[in-house]
């Protein structure tokens, strides 16, 4: 019997769903490809890195291959005292993110001023690397640029990590974000037609280039943390809301991430949790004055990773 | 099962297939429901149930997603088709040993996909949440198997002419397998930045917008004439109705991210597609209620009559809401809000629920050639899943609108949580209600077949009258 009286149909069928994906995905690919990076997106690519989602690089999103941010107020190579630095940290083997494999990411001005005052075209993923993004100022026109400290500084991971100031593990933190589902009630997307005052500036066009996922969120039961950091920036103050949140906000509905401590605080000493809401019990029903400690976190605990991540959003 | 998978074609009897898929999916149903009421109870009670890892909200939220859309939604479709199908061409399903194959494979693949979500592995984009392993798995051992024994069951038809119903089904598929790996390219070649974002909402909206809106359109297409015995309406609007389907609805997925710096004649144009849409919707909407003619005590004496037209007659608000409010005009209030969930909810719980829950009364019935074992429970299903259903609608709706208020005047965002909080109970209570009602009608089904009355050759479960 076949499809033989329905011949037209299927190719007008074919057509119909052709022209279809023309419009919607080949056309806004072309435009949305063309975006020039702003700098914060050349900033999130290097804290971030390659992917924060599932990759083979993290099947388990454990965190792990994502380069390390870190503050230095000194030169790592001379020591000589510097502005505030932001210095995003590759050790060998871990993962580039797009706009440093591809060159059609960051747009031809900010790929041309890379490759020549930036040397990325010595980007290697086996010896890791030291980055920055700078900006370069020509006729009052200021473009941002990623400059590969290790060639054109002399900067070695090495000597970074030791002449850093502070580290911050935003890029496994963004892993926490998205493996424990924090984008299911937090968008990081303020709309353009309000959130201005309370939730900061909206996101431009270029901010996204080489991000990926970029986790807007879709449906907000809480509040927008694109500039989280700016609004709220004590440690203190996130270490208690992801103990407990209703610690510090007795109305709060989020989960508590007690478990991100994984079972043991700065000294290695175990987190006795029932002892905890024991205590914390008794201090909302007025038997107690205080509420119990929350304990500081490990180095190398999943809210570290987290808080870092958060407090970065600024 | 495990006998039919390895047995010859010609012994394993019509409708195996068919009758695997029905009972796998109501599984999945209840499952998935299930694990909605326990997060419900948490967006209620956030202390309910704390320390456990895997039982935190981040992680069961997508499982209950995915639950619900793959196990019950699309397998349901599963069911349905496999025997619709055939019964549309005048003959036998192209291969049942493949559709048995078909079940094993998709209940394997959705075990791991949702354990390895629940773990958290996840690609961290919102309904194309699963690994892209698992993705390939999907469109590769799923789905493309379904589309192939749908494809062929046509191609090897008796009949002439080819029905609306089966118009659906075959494009459906097809262009599932199609969504399935265009809307993943993102993860399997890596694309970065607003491309990632824009074709993460590109698969969500046809995954809704290309299979299951229009599948499920597809199924009341077959059970309302066959039910009540009345031609459909009118063959003309149908294909309206498809054809809009395939040129606008597969169009608008921009219209998810009207607040996003995407570029603006991209959101103008899916807008204007988004409201394309009711063009489809109201074609579908008045085909079918108008079949209904001089039929409509049957809405009220036929279980299954009754499950379609309330999916159908649900079919309104939901196209209603969708084809408006992602409009400019309406967007920025709602965007965001338990507006969209409510939504989402009318989609899939709504409208497409009740017009598969018919498919599966119906098509049980048929396949195993017994009569359904209680009406009083399968009305008392009904009730629990309306009553329920709407409990959560109407308290996600008001939910959404207080949060959209609160939203646009920038009020701090405590006193939103506060505020929505009677209403997050409610949404807790009708969820229940769903899951509690579902396992009432896992053991109507079982007792079908257990104990339901046999109905003689040639004769379809409505002509015959319950004995209880």
């Amino acid at each position: 019997m076949g499809f033989r009286e329905y011949r037209i149909g299927s190719i007008m069928f074919g057509v119909a769903l052709a022209t279809s994906m023309v419009v919607t995905v080949y056309m806004p690919g072309l435009d949305i490809s063309n975006t020039t990076a702003t700098a914060t997106a050349l900033e999130k690519q290097l804290t971030y890195g390659k992917v924060a989602g599932f990759d083979y690089g993290d099947p388990f999103l454990h965190g792990d291959d994502k380069p390390i941010k870190v503050i230095l107020k000194k030169d790592p190579k001379t020591g000589a005292a510097i502005d505030e630095t932001v210095a995003y940290v590759f050790k060998p083997g871990t993962s580039l993110p797009s706009g440093l494999v591809h060159d059609h990411i960051n747009g031809a001005a900010i790929q041309a001023l890379s490759v020549s005052l930036g040397k990325t075209d010595q980007v290697s993923v086996e010896a890791g690397g030291v980055y920055l993004v700078v900006k370069s100022v020509k006729n009052g026109v200021e473009t941002p640029y990623i400059e590969l400290a290790s060639a054109t500084r002399g900067w070695t991971i090495d000597a970074t990590l030791k002449a850093a100031d502070q580290e911050i593990l935003a890029g496994a933190g963004k892993v926490m974000f998205i493996r424990e589902g924090c984008w299911w009630c937090h968008t990081l997307l303020p709309e353009q037609t309000h959130d201005w005052q309370s939730f900061g500036r909206p996101p431009m066009l270029g901010d996204f280039n080489g991000e990926s996922p970029t986790t807007f969120g879709s449906d907000r039961k809480a509040p927008d943390l694109l500039h989280v950091g700016s609004r709220n920036s004590s440690k203190e103050w996130m270490m208690m809301h992801f103990f407990n949140p209703r610690l510090v906000q007795p109305h709060s509905i989020m989960p508590r991430y007690d478990y991100l401590w994984g079972g043991v605080d700065k000294k290695g000493n175990n987190i006795d949790l029932a002892k905890w809401d024991e205590e914390f019990d008794a201090y909302r029903e007025g038997s107690r004055v205080y509420p119990p400690e929350v304990p500081e976190y490990a180095d190398n605990s999943e809210i570290r990773y987290l808080i870092d991540y958060v407090l970065d959003l600024k | 099962m495990i006998k039919y998978m390895f047995s010859k074609e010609e012994d394993i009897p019509g409708g195996t297939a068919s009758i695997f898929f029905g009972f796998s999916c109501l599984m999945w149903f209840i499952v998935g429901t299930g694990i909605g009421s326990f997060n419900a109870a948490k967006l209620a009670f956030p202390d309910f149930f704390t320390h456990y890892y895997a039982l935190q909200f981040g992680h069961m939220r997508q499982v209950h997603v995915h639950t619900v859309i793959f196990g019950w939604i699309v397998g349901a479709f599963a069911a349905s088709a496999l025997y619709i199908v055939p019964a549309l061409g005048n003959t036998k399903l192209w291969s049942e040993k493949l559709g048995v194959w078909n079940c094993m494979a998709w209940n394997v693949g959705l075990m791991l996909a949702l354990s390895t979500l629940w773990f958290g592995m996840t690609s961290g984009r919102e309904y194309s949440d699963f690994m892209w392993p698992i993705d390939l798995y999907i469109a590769f051992c799923m789905v493309t198997p379904l589309f192939i024994n749908i494809f062929m069951s046509i191609l090897n038809r008796r009949t002439q002419g080819i029905y609306t119903t089966n118009w659906f089904f075959a494009g459906s598929f097809f262009m599932l397998i199609i969504v399935f790996l265009v809307g993943n390219a993102p993860e399997f070649f890596h694309l970065t930045g607003l491309n990632e974002a824009y074709m993460t909402w590109w698969f969500a909206h046809n995954v809704l917008g290309l299979l299951i809106t229009p599948v499920a359109a597809a199924i009341t297409y077959y059970i309302i004439p066959k039910v009540t015995g009345n031609p459909l309406y009118s063959h003309r609007v149908g294909h309206l109705h498809f054809w809009s389907i395939v040129v606008f609805y597969s169009t608008p997925a921009a219209h998810h991210l009207m607040s996003s710096p995407l570029p603006e004649w991209l959101k103008s144009f899916a807008s204007v597609e988004g409201v394309l849409i009711l063009v489809p919707a109201v074609a579908y909407v008045c085909n079918i209620l108008l079949t209904m003619q001089g039929r409509w005590s049957m809405f009220v004496e036929n279980i299954e009559i009754k499950y379609t037209i309330t999916g159908v007659l649900l079919a309104i608000p939901l196209n209603m809401q969708g084809g408006f409010q992602q409009t400019r005009a309406i967007n920025w209030y709602v965007h965001g809000t338990g507006w969209i969930v409510a939504h989402a909810h009318l989609a899939l719980l709504g409208f497409s629920t009740f017009a598969e829950a018919a498919a599966v009364y119906y098509g049980m019935q048929t396949m195993l050639r017994r009569k359904l074992y209680s009406l009083s429970l399968a009305n008392f299903h009904f009730w629990m899943l309306l009553i329920g259903f709407s409990l959560y609608w109407v308290s996600m709706t008001i939910a959404g609108l207080i949060q959209g208020a609160g939203k646009i005047y920038e009020v701090p965002y405590l006193d939103i949580v506060i505020a929505e909080h009677p209403y997050m109970i409610v949404r807790w209570l009708g969820g229940t209600m769903v899951f509690l009602g579902n396992i009432v009608w896992l053991y109507n089904m079982y007792m079908t077949v257990k104990k339901g009355e046999k109905l003689e050759h040639g004769v379809l479960p409505h002509e015959v009258a319950y004995v209880r």
